[in-house]
């Protein structure tokens, strides 16, 4: 090894300029309105990045950080002075002077209608982001009638890591997006059908162990209402026993590949029943593989009859 | 310093990449997606390997060399490089030594040449030359495909040479990545747990290094190199060593030649083994000391590939009577004698802090969110996203790169008529290693050991998917199903060792060591296969 002597034996010195990304090009500002006060956003942000730079709340469904926008669920419609229609605020670009209104009387009756289809179509008992926002926008599901209840379907349970519960499917298409190009690229699931029709569907509605689908659970992290569940939470909370308020959120490291992964361990009574990733983390953007969402089981106490 | 040169998020930003001996898709998935990002972004990825892994699936070039040939591939690229006038003289000049030296020893190497000795078409060679030569940025990633061979760190070397012969190291989007197996394998090293090193990757070798150990803890250090794995078992073979601590390692079932692995283990005075589950090597121990699971119920740091050391805490109290390996080894220390102070994993952590000068800014309160990479220097340091920048400098602060001038060699194990097939092994998406930490989940994919073989090999050999056969190498035989695989070429055959208690795939494999790593020659051995009736 004498040729790397130099190297091998003492640790080289530092480098004089920090090691670190070219900067980014300097992106114009925007200025526009929002609910009356001035805000400036970078030249390409959205009305809902503006909106969240005024400090004001705007509500979303099927918009996520870390996925591309796909304007299904019209849940974060906001006034734009001059416009014919309400804009989706998280795809809609902000342009120079516009003039946004987050909460008008237009606005809210537009997101109580829809969260009322909805309410009114799909079983939310598990959308805990969804629910309180039913209550704040005064939404009545029960006006449709009983007949509105049209997504209804058996469970599929089909494997033994989750469980599909389509039932809860509000068709916000987060799932699609994780599996697809926004993250795993395994596009084991679609949206099939058209309109009253349309769902979410293995290739061929095939059970998923016939599907393409790798179990890297990146559909269950971002499924806002229940319909995706792994399959320890699906268990606990048909035996009554998933206590969310019994449970702790602990960060800590993947214990396989060196890609070094945080897994945020969801802890209930000693026994970790669930792990997810924080979406603003650099190194997953809330992704983890089959082994990080769910290979922790050797932590955990074997359970009487394993 | 060890560690990969660049950060997950430059192969976002990079223009060419070579994923060589690395089934990435697999086996670092959440890399895979930075990958891909690049790859939509527009980077050209070329797969070098054998198998034509589910990573190939994304790559514009998938390079299936023969087991074993990678020097001989990178050495007709570099020549490639050469005669088409792509080489980066600039940064060769002021930033490298011995590259007329390195020249002269690639330029036999002709692209006719190269593809007789890799099976690489001649063209597929000259166009990855060109692509990694002329791409703006350009990155070289790989695994364990360039590690586990008997001329490990050679492989490693003549990989180096192609990034230093264009210049695509030390700047954002070129680097030199080996992807890390383990989620800890960086960490490990960076603490001194290397037969060379102390903490902090300083050699032991030298005088002024270990005397500030020998001052910081008080004791002497021994002035040479310990052994590695593999020169532990030589030790063994010898009774040179006869007793044996293993934490956290499985090395009855994750050695390469199974049998003689376990023979040596079985002949030691005293075998102590500290672990989370007990293992086939806890079987076989004098004493077994109950581990608390590192990742969930410990608390202390890892390191990543991308160099960046991260938390890893106590999420839910050990099971039984198990214990933090910390408490467990301060707790021999002082049976043995030794009046080490109680401390936590921070105190250690300081300790090192104060020892290592490329993790002196790491605090655990810096820690907390996201981690840092390394070196980092002090409390204002914010970490660096890649290595070797100063190779940019002119002139070049510090020592030059050198080329490394390293000679092809074909696996230690050649085919014959006896055992005609080549035998690689490798790791599935859904398991890993030998099994101790993901058998206890369900997995819906898992489907147990297979000998895969190409379609081609199949109709040969008369045998259908899931038939079993038996899989015999000079060594030792097994017994599995077969498993049909079109990624496969005719004469390259496949086994993961994620099921060694049905199938003990190390029965196979040869212990041929790379004398500069102590890596064994996983990756190829010779082996034949016979049909078993019914």
């Amino acid at each position: 090894m004498s040729q790397h002597d130099a190297i091998w034996f003492s640790l080289p010195p530092r480098a004089t300029a920090l090691p670190e990304a070219p900067p980014a090009p300097p992106r114009a500002t925007v200025t526009v309105t929002v609910d009356g006060a001035s805000v400036d956003v970078p030249e390409g942000a959205t009305l809902l990045d503006a909106c969240r730079a005024a400090g004001k709340d705007v509500p979303t469904l099927c918009y996520l950080e870390t996925l591309t926008p796909v304007n299904a669920c019209r849940v974060c419609v906001v006034e734009v002075a001059g416009a014919r229609v309400l804009a989706p605020a998280c795809s809609r670009k902000a342009e120079a002077g516009m003039q946004v209104q987050t909460n008008s009387p237009r606005v809210r009756t537009s997101r109580k209608v829809v969260l009322e289809l909805l309410a009114s179509s799909v079983d939310l008992s598990t959308a805990d982001e969804l629910t309180p926002l039913l209550a704040e926008y005064g939404a009545d599901p029960g006006r449709f009638g009983a007949a509105a209840a049209t997504v209804a379907q058996p469970v599929k349970d089909d494997n033994d890591l989750y469980v599909r519960d389509y039932s809860k499917c509000v068709l916000c298409y987060k799932c699609v997006e994780a599996c697809g190009t926004d993250a795993q690229n395994t596009f084991a699931i679609a949206v099939a059908g058209r309109g009253f029709h349309a769902h979410i569907s293995t290739e061929l509605d095939v059970p998923l162990p016939e599907s393409a689908c790798v179990y890297c659970g990146n559909c269950i992290a971002v499924c806002p209402t229940g319909a995706l569940m792994a399959k320890p939470e699906f268990t606990l909370r048909q035996a009554g026993q998933w206590a969310p308020e019994r449970q702790t959120a602990v960060d800590t490291i993947c214990p396989y590949c060196g890609v070094g992964c945080t897994l945020t361990a969801h802890v209930q009574d000693d026994r970790i029943v669930k792990v997810t990733s924080p979406f603003e983390n650099g190194v997953t953007r809330g992704n983890l593989c089959v082994k990080g969402r769910f290979g922790f089981e050797y932590v955990n106490e074997p359970e009487a009859g394993d | 310093m060890g560690g990969g040169t660049s950060s997950y998020r430059e192969i976002e930003e990079t223009d060419c990449i070579l994923l060589w001996g690395s089934n990435a898709r697999e086996t670092h998935p959440i890399f895979f997606h930075h990958l891909l990002t690049g790859v939509k972004r527009g980077a050209r990825l070329f797969t070098i390997d054998p198998r034509r892994t589910s990573s190939a699936q994304w790559a514009d070039v998938w390079a299936g060399l023969d087991v074993g040939t990678d020097i001989a591939l990178a050495h007709t690229m570099a020549r490639e490089i050469i005669v088409a006038g792509l080489a980066h003289n600039e940064f060769i000049r002021e930033a490298t030594t011995g590259f007329d030296a390195f020249k002269a020893s690639v330029l036999p190497w002709t692209l006719e040449r190269g593809e007789q000795a890799t099976g690489v078409p001649a063209g597929v060679i000259r166009e990855m030359a060109h692509a990694f030569a002329t791409a703006p940025r350009a990155m070289i990633c790989w695994t364990l495909g360039i590690t586990e061979h008997h001329n490990a760190v050679d492989n490693v070397l003549s990989l180096i040479n192609l990034a230093l012969l264009t210049g695509h190291v030390g700047r954002w989007g070129s680097g030199i990545n080996p992807l890390r197996g383990q989620n800890n394998v960086q960490g490990g090293g960076d603490m001194g747990a290397l037969p060379d090193r102390l903490p902090g990757f300083q050699h032991v070798e030298n005088d002024a290094v270990r005397a500030r150990f020998d001052r910081a803890w008080g004791v002497t250090v021994p002035p040479v190199r310990g052994w590695h794995l593999s020169g532990m078992f030589e030790a063994m073979g010898r009774g040179d060593l006869t007793a044996l601590y293993v934490i956290g390692e499985n090395p009855a079932q994750s050695e390469a030649d199974q049998h003689h692995a376990e023979a040596l283990l079985a002949g030691l005075d005293i075998l102590v083994v500290q672990d989370v589950m007990r293992t086939a090597t806890a079987e076989l121990a004098d004493v077994v000391l109950p581990a608390a699971a590192g990742a969930f119920e410990s608390e202390g740091t890892v390191t990543s590939s991308e160099r960046r050391v991260q938390r890893v805490r106590r999420t839910k109290a050990p099971l039984g009577e198990s214990r933090e390996d910390l408490a467990i080894i301060v707790d021999l220390a002082r049976r043995m004698g030794a009046a080490w102070p109680a401390t936590d994993a921070e105190g250690i952590w300081n300790e090192l802090r104060a020892l290592s000068p490329v993790h002196g800014g790491m605090s655990y309160a810096r820690l907390a969110a996201g981690g840092l990479q390394w070196p980092c220097y002090d409390e204002t340091h914010p970490g660096e996203a890649f290595l070797h920048g100063r190779l940019w400098e002119r002139p070049v602060r510090g020592p030059r790169a050198p080329f490394s001038i390293v000679e092809h060699a074909l696996p230690v194990e050649a085919l014959d008529a006896e055992y005609p097939f080549r035998l690689t092994t490798g790791r599935r998406l859904e398991e890993y290693n030998t099994g101790v930490q993901t058998g206890p989940y369900a997995s819906p994919v898992r489907r147990g050991e297979t000998i895969d073989v190409s379609p081609e090999d199949a109709a040969r050999l008369g045998v259908v998917e899931g038939q079993r056969v038996r899989v015999r190498s000079r060594r030792g035989s097994v017994v599995a199903p077969v498993h049909i695989d079109a990624a496969l070429r005719p004469g390259l055959t496949f086994m993961t060792f994620h099921f060694p208690d049905e199938v003990a795939t190390n029965h196979l494999t040869i212990d041929a060591i790379d004398p500069k790593s102590g890596t064994a020659e996983f990756k190829a051995a010779a082996v034949r296969i016979d049909a078993l009736d019914a």
